[in-house]
């Protein structure tokens, strides 16, 4: 008996199980840590959910990592997005400076400051005397009471280390610590407490143990690379949860903090089998078709190439039939490239007028890569194209640092990738030396779906461009070098010519095709007059034949005559002979 | 000396029961009793009773004391054991 009922618990315990919970909600329960989400783009991805609820959260930085905008964005989505209203008690800023800051991301604080946020100013004034220890019972009680009043539930200290700087004395700080941390756990309140790291000697000390004690620590850092502002965000610790521990990069946008995550998972893509023309119809032909939808083209090649009047025949095709498009340039306004394509015959302004086409240019030095991608992002969700250009992407990830620009360029594909994109980018490719040197600094050519290198070939006191594949997955492509020209007409593709194992372009490849030209007509003249020449044969034959045939009837007749005149000559005989044997009477 | 003719105004703000502001509270009537008999007002405030009021005016560490009048207004934190620094932000130095 006992037994079944054993067997029973197990097998609802197997029930339990067996019921399907998202991954990520799996997660938490199996953990039995319960999270609120920040809101903050990328960063409740990174940490399963987002932060412990009911603990201490730490965020750690310099000055300027973006701690205050992290701590104020968690609160402010909180109480927008979630319903979860919130206190900021401020020891660094007044709140008045915390509000005008804020706006500038598009917040509204002051709509929300009536029910669902509250700014408590700490800041101690510079005149403030200090005789005798203190402690923060009496804040801590006044937060819970404003708390309750309000119904908030987050609560940011920005930022601790002022706080702790005033009671100049490291047992009271821990003390002072251990007292909020505990006020955080008994209450249920969560707890995000900013910390400025390097700030003075006793820094280390305090920041080892502030480590310690919070439950979830985040460091922001803040650096310098190649003159460009890099942002990067790490989780150092989790209690009770597994979390991604790399360094991601985060940008302070327009909007606030965004994490760039790689993406955690594996790669699915939704896969199309249709293809979206170039916009050059050899071109189309060349790739059996087009590009394939939703995949990756590089377009490579020294400057002057006709690397972007490619990429502007491709946006100019998705803008005819009737596709969202956006194109994506740098260093050169839309303007400019607008009339520059009108001399190739691509036309690109009603399609912007009509709001189709979104261009968007933007400086290069200006920003990260990081921050590029962060605008592009942005510009995907707003204008939703089906189709994009990057022109170049090696200006983008040009600006700060290799390792951000290798991770920017993938991250690009990822995000078309995921929102079935065909995405274009041009690339300059310095060429050293001989043609043969294919390959991009950025090396993106390894993740690109299709590969087309554009190159000048000089030859005969003539500069021409050459068109190559070097590779397109999923498709049949031809192998062939092809010379691309550009006229007021638009982009046209020719064939090139092998002689000798050289490839004629240019002026060599016209007058080639004239010669060929000449010399077919020539063949065709000759041929013609050989014809002629057989015809009149012909006629000559058929008259002899005429002729003798002619003479062949007189032949005939002439024998029929003799014939009959040797039949009347045999009869007349024997009738004579008869006639004389009548008259002689003989027997 | 002017301030002896005049009132001083002072407000104590603590958190009941705790070390620090049992010890704020009797050190500072030490002080009111060697040095402002006759010539003080003092009002005591429970934080932990009046919570909204402490935020009310931006007070939020206990102990704090505030010398409310004459002008200026100064905050004075801590268990207000420094005697001498006391009695020097509420400008009472000559009283040493």
């Amino acid at each position: 008996m006992e037994t079944n009922v054993n067997r029973l618990k197990f097998f609802h315990r197997r029930i339990a199980f067996i019921t399907v919970i998202p991954p990520m909600i799996q997660k938490e329960q199996a953990e039995g840590i319960d999270k609120v989400p920040t809101g903050i783009p990328g960063f409740d991805e990174i940490t399963y959910g987002g932060l412990p609820k009911g603990r201490t959260t730490l965020i750690l930085g310099g000055a300027g990592s973006g701690k205050t905008v992290f701590a104020l964005q968690t609160l402010v989505n909180g109480a927008r997005d979630f319903g979860k209203p919130g206190i900021f008690v401020a020891f660094e800023e007044n709140s008045k400076q915390i509000i005008a800051n804020a706006s500038t991301f598009g917040w509204d604080l002051e709509a929300l400051e009536k029910e669902k946020l509250f700014f408590l100013d700490a800041r101690m004034s510079p005149d403030l005397v200090m005789s005798g220890s203190f402690d923060l019972n009496g804040m801590l009680a006044s937060i819970k009471a404003k708390a309750d009043e309000m119904g908030a539930t987050r609560i940011v200290f920005d930022s601790i280390d002022v706080l702790l700087t005033l009671l100049n004395d490291p047992v009271a700080e821990r003390q002072e610590l251990y007292r909020i941390h505990d006020w955080f756990s008994e209450t249920g309140l969560t707890g995000i407490m900013t910390f400025r790291t390097g700030s003075d000697e006793n820094s280390s000390e305090r920041y080892g143990f502030m480590q310690f004690m919070a439950d979830c620590v985040i460091a922001l850092y803040h650096r310098m690379v190649d003159r460009i502002s890099l942002r990067e965000i790490r989780v150092i610790k989790y209690r009770g949860s597994s979390f991604s521990e790399n360094e991601f990069p985060m940008v302070i946008g327009h909007h606030g903090i965004e994490i760039a995550n790689i993406g955690l998972s594996e790669p699915e893509y939704e896969v199309f089998t249709d293809r979206v023309s170039t916009g050059v119809e050899r071109l189309d032909s060349m790739l059996s078709g087009g590009y394939l939808r939703g995949s990756s083209i590089l377009v490579t090649g020294a400057p002057g190439t006709a690397k972007s009047s490619l990429a502007g025949a491709f946006i100019e095709a998705a803008c005819k039939r009737g596709e969202r498009a956006l194109y994506v340039s740098f260093d050169e306004s839309a303007n400019e490239i607008i009339r520059n394509m009108t001399s190739i015959n691509i036309q690109l302004e009603p399609y912007v007028k009509s709001g189709v086409l979104r261009m968007y240019s933007a400086r290069t030095e200006a920003r990260s890569a990081e921050e590029h991608l962060m605008n592009i992002r942005r510009l995907i969700a707003e204008h939703k194209p089906r189709c994009i250009v990057i022109d170049p992407l090696s200006a983008m990830v040009k600006a700060g640092g290799h390792i951000t620009a290798l991770g920017a360029a993938e991250r690009l594909i990822h995000l078309a990738k995921s929102n079935g994109i065909t995405l274009l980018c041009t690339s300059l490719l310095e060429i050293r030396g001989s043609l043969t040197t294919e390959a991009t600094e950025i090396r993106i050519s390894t993740i690109a779906d299709t590969w087309i290198n554009l190159s000048y070939v000089p030859q005969g006191g003539e500069r021409n461009r050459a068109l190559t594949i070097v590779k397109s997955r999923g498709t049949r492509h031809s192998n062939q070098v092809r010379e691309l020209i550009l006229s007021n007409e638009g982009i046209t593709l020719a064939d090139v010519y092998t002689a000798g194992g050289e490839v004629l372009m240019g002026t060599l490849r016209f007058e080639r095709e004239e010669a060929d030209k000449q010399a077919e007509d020539h063949e065709r003249l000759e041929t013609e007059s050989k014809k002629i020449e057989l015809e009149l044969g012909e006629a000559e034959i058929n008259a002899k034949m005429q002729a003798l045939k002619k003479q062949l009837e007189a032949n005939r007749a002439e024998m029929a005559r003799l014939s009959r005149e040797d039949e009347t000559r045999r009869t007349g005989g024997m009738k004579k002979l008869a006639d004389l044997q009548r008259l002689r009477r003989a027997d | 000396m002017n301030s002896q003719s005049e009132l001083i105004n002072l407000r104590l703000y603590i958190a009941a029961g705790t070390p620090n502001s049992i010890l704020a509270v009797s050190n500072l009537q030490a002080i009111v009793d060697e040095h402002l008999v006759g010539r003080h007002s003092m009002e005591v405030i429970d934080v932990l009773k009046e919570p909204s009021r402490a935020i009310a005016d931006g007070v939020l560490i206990t102990p704090t004391l505030v010398k409310l009048f004459p002008p200026p207004k100064v905050s004075i934190i801590g268990n207000l054991g420094d005697k001498v620094k006391v009695l020097c932000a509420l400008d009472l130095g000559s009283e040493l």
